[in-house]
This record gives C-alpha cells, structure tokens and sequence, in this order.
C-alpha cells in the first residue's frame, strides 16, 4: 500500500515535471501552433471543396469536416506523433543504465513524462487551430453532453496508444541502436492510417475496416475526431472508444513483452 | 569567395564524410531511405484519395492535377537535397557551432548545406522526378518551343523557389532560436498548397498564399501555361510564365536575408 502511494505520486511528479519542462519552450510552442493553424487551412479548403450539392463528404457535413481537420491539427501535438526519440538516443550513449537503477519502471517513467507534456501542449497548441478555425470558418459544436465526456476519454487513450506506440518504436534502438529508420516508418504508417492525411472515410470500405481491426493508427486520431462531430451518434461513440481501449491493452502488453526482451539483451551485451 | 579546386575538395570532403557516416548502420539507413520515399508517395496518394470522391479538383481533371502535382513533388525534394539541411541552423546556433562554422575559410551556408548533407533525401528526388515524367507525358501539354522551355524551367525555379524559403525560413533562428516550425508551415505547408490547383482555396487565403507570398508560380501557373489554360481566377496569360523571374526575385530576398542575418549574429558564448 505504502509503495502504491509512493509510486502514485512519483508519477504525478514527474507529469508536472512534463508539463513545466514543455511550457518553457514558448517560442517554439508559438511556432508549432502558427503551422498547424497554416496546415489546417489548406486541408480544410480542399476538403470543402470535394462537398457534393449537399455540402457532403464521405458522410461529413461542412461544419463536421471543417471541425475535423482544426481539432485534428490541434490533436497533432496534443498525440503527438513526432515524439523527440530520447530513450533511444540514452540506448545509444548508454545512459539508459542510469534509468534502470531508479526505482521505478523505465515504461512507467516515459508514459508519466509523456501524459505532463500532452497535459501542456492540450492548453496551447490544441486551443489555437481550434479558434482560428472558428474565425474563419463554421464549426460543428457537439449537441450532447455526453459527447464532451466522451471526448476527453477518446483524446487520453489516443495519447496513452500514441505514447506506447512511440515507446516501442524507441525501443528497437536496443537492437538497432539507430531508429532513424523505425521512427520514419512509424511516421509514414501512423500519418496516413490514423486520419491525419485525410479522414479515414474518403478510403474504400474494406481498408478502412482493415485498419480499424489490424492496426492501432485509427486510435490514434479518427476515433476521438469521429466521437467529437458526433459521426453516428453516442452508440457509436461508444464503440469506438472500446476499440480504443482493446488498441491500448494490446500495445502495451506488446511493450511489456519487448521491454523484457530488450532489458535481457542488455544485460547479455554487458550494459 | 573564391571557388578554387581547394574549395572544391573540401566541400567533396565534407559531404562523403557525411554519406560515409550516415550509412553505417545500414538496416537503419535502408529502412531511412524507403521510409522517406514512401513518405513523399503518400502525399500523391492523399491527392489522389481526394480527387476520386468527385473525379476532379477545384474544376481540373485527373491528367490536370497530375501535371501540378507532378511539378511540385519534383521540385520540392530536389530543393531539400540540395538546402533542406539549412533546418540545423538553430541547433548550430544554439551550441555554438556556428562559431567554427564562421572562422573556417569557406562559405558559411556551403558548410551547413554541406556539413548535414542527407543522401537518404534521393530516394525522394527520383520518385518526383518519376511522377513529374509521367505527368508530362500523361497530361494534354501544348507542345510547342516555349512549353518545351517551361517544362524544363519550372520544376527547376519552383525548386529555387523553395530553396530560397528553406534558406529565409532558416534565418530567422539568428533572431528567434525556436522559430523552426514555423518555417515549416511556409516550406512543407507551401509545398501543400502549391500541390493543388489554386481554385480550391477562397477567400484572404488564397490572396495571401497565391499571389502575396508567390505559391501559385510554383505549380499552379506553370501548369496551366504548358496545358495552355486560361486562369479561372483571370491572372493574365503573359504571368503564368513567370515563375523563373519569381523564383529569382524568392532567391535574391533568401540571399539578401542570409547576409543581414549573418551580420546580427551574435555567438551564444557556449
């Protein structure tokens, strides 16, 4: 009991560590949120312009898509994607020995660090494309309740997912020692199967359903976009933030399998 | 600076160092290499996965948006390869780098171009030139002596184009360290907009970003002086030809910045 409390609040530490090691870099808090609100521009004139008679895409209305493409590009580094690689480069130096001293699991450390970074960049960089976009453009406001629950569960699994993915993605540096080539996969991978490049829908049925049950990218970004504009009402809402959950459970067991491997394999090369 | 054979061998140097260093770890630079590429053929995918909803973008065909798609994912890479590594000026600047960078007897922005020079960014560079190829051959080009001409010059000024952005964009690291993403949303979010025709966007927007900062005499213009086209839009006939002389104007601004900014730096003392 005494431990469970102690490692609570070690990881409640460290989230604030994140989180106020995250908000000193403002300049480039600034800077990331002018792209994003650029990027969200572009995308969301070419998608309106594919609106039919009806002002309709793939089942998106106008105030849907444009919705779709601003909070998407505040989710960008709220998910963040693009995560720096730091326990891969601590693999490489070695220092990742020191990590392994601490009382506290590597993977534990990494997700708490990780959910303080999203926590600051969810106050900045997520807000900014959103009331850009609502000064040019019509946004879809949610008319349930509920659905703003459901969306604040939907966007923390996205990062917990996204933040497991990356880890794993960090520890192949165990064997690879370089990922620049893992991480450039993960980026093309999760940028086009999880609704970043273009919601998910435009794509034919099948491959959609393929990378709903094959792969955790649509966790990463559709599922939380599609609970926000209210696609297929709260049912469905629900569905997609259990798929969520099952992706999380997954990835994670995943990691904790390959951690063990690679700790091993650490221990064999002599630290 | 004089370009002397000295000059010249230490440049080569400098970027074998670079290619040598980058490929020992060779399942990495491998996965790297083909990752990179397929990056960029995502970008055309997502073109295409957008214009198969109606079978046409902002009033052009399928052949059309190929030809604009064709120009812009060439030039882009080929500006990357030869500049993109200006991106590590911050880092230069920040660790004070850029200070042995200046007291070396070559020239400052040649060293950096030279010194993070990526050998993984060719992948890229011959999978645009590939979509460009197929593209002219694909689209209802006007063949005459003067699309011949622009076919070859285009793709080459809009890579100036974007080369002279990389180069701007880099800069203002000597007065604003962090500033790198937002050179971002000018240079890949430039190369976003410039990959559709210009009659999809609207309003201040398209003002801004076609004619104020220039991104529609990357693809969009050219495309439509080789399809021999008028502008929806009425931007006169004679202009779309101009992307040349625009991508000189971009590189003389980009050059001219570079020295200001060279002038007010200041080492971080580190």
């Amino acid at each position: 009991m005494a431990t469970a409390m102690a490692s609570a609040r070690t990881v409640t530490v460290l989230a604030r560590a994140g989180f106020r090691r995250f908000a000193t870099y403002r300049q480039a808090t600034v800077a990331g949120a002018f792209t994003n609100t650029v990027f969200g521009f572009v995308r969301c004139y070419v998608l309106l312009s594919l609106a039919d008679a009806g002002g309709r895409v793939a089942g998106y209305d106008r105030a849907q898509l444009a919705t779709f493409v601003f909070a998407g590009q505040g989710m960008i580094a709220v998910v963040n994607y693009w995560g720096a690689a730091e326990l891969a480069d601590r693999v490489r130096t070695g220092d990742v020995v020191a990590d392994l001293l601490r009382p506290l699991d590597l993977m534990v450390g990494h997700l708490a660090t990780d959910l303080g970074r999203a926590g600051f960049a969810m106050l900045t960089r997520f807000v900014v494309p959103i009331v850009a976009g609502l000064l040019a453009f019509d946004l879809y406001v949610p008319a349930h309740l509920v659905t703003y629950v459901l969306f604040a569960v939907s966007l923390l699994l996205a990062v917990l997912v996204c933040s497991v993915c990356r880890y794993l993605v960090n520890l192949s540096a165990f064997w690879l020692l370089d990922i620049r080539g893992v991480r450039q996969l993960w980026v093309v991978a999760s940028g086009a199967g999880s609704g970043l490049s273009f919601p998910l829908p435009l794509l034919p049925g099948w491959l959609v359903t393929g990378l709903w049950l094959c792969t955790p990218f649509p966790a990463l970004m559709q599922a939380p976009l599609d609970v926000l504009v209210e696609r297929g009402g709260t049912g469905h809402a629900g569905v997609l933030v259990a798929g969520q959950l099952a992706w999380l459970l997954i990835v994670v067991a995943l990691a904790r399998l390959v951690q063990r491997r690679a700790l091993r394999r650490l221990v064999i090369q002599g630290g | 600076m004089a370009d002397g054979p000295g000059t010249r061998a230490a440049y080569r140097k400098l970027v074998a160092a670079q290619v040598r260093s980058q490929t020992q770890y060779r399942a990495s630079f491998l996965m790297d290499l083909i990752g990179s590429t397929v990056l960029t053929l995502i970008d055309v995918v997502a073109v295409f996965v957008l214009f198969s909803v109606n079978g046409s973008l902002g009033g052009f065909g399928g052949r059309e948006v190929l030809l604009m798609v064709g120009i812009a994912s060439f030039a882009f890479p080929l500006a990357d390869l030869a500049v993109g590594n200006v991106e590590w000026l911050p880092f230069y600047v920040r660790t004070g780098l850029f200070d042995a960078v200046l007291v070396r007897p070559l020239s400052s922005l040649g060293q950096l171009l030279a010194m993070d020079f990526a050998p993984r960014r060719i992948g890229r560079f011959v999978q645009g030139l590939v979509i460009y190829l197929i593209a002219l051959v694909v689209a209802p080009v006007d063949w005459h002596a003067g699309t011949a001409v622009l076919a070859v010059l285009a793709p080459l000024a809009a890579a100036v184009f974007f080369g002279s952005l990389f180069v701007a964009g880099a800069t203002v690291a000597f007065w604003w360290i962090e500033s790198g993403e937002i050179a971002f949303a000018f240079t890949y979010g430039g190369k976003d907009f410039s990959t559709y025709p210009a009659t999809v966007f609207g309003g201040f927007f398209r003002r801004l970003f076609a004619y104020g900062l220039g991104f529609a005499f990357v693809a969009y213009l050219p495309a439509l002086a080789l399809l021999g086209r008028p502008d929806p839009l009425g931007v006169p006939t004679w202009l779309h030809w101009c992307s040349p002389l625009v991508a000189l104007i971009a590189a003389g601004l980009a050059a001219l910045f570079w020295r200001t900014g060279i002038r007010h730096y200041r080492s971080t003392g580190s």
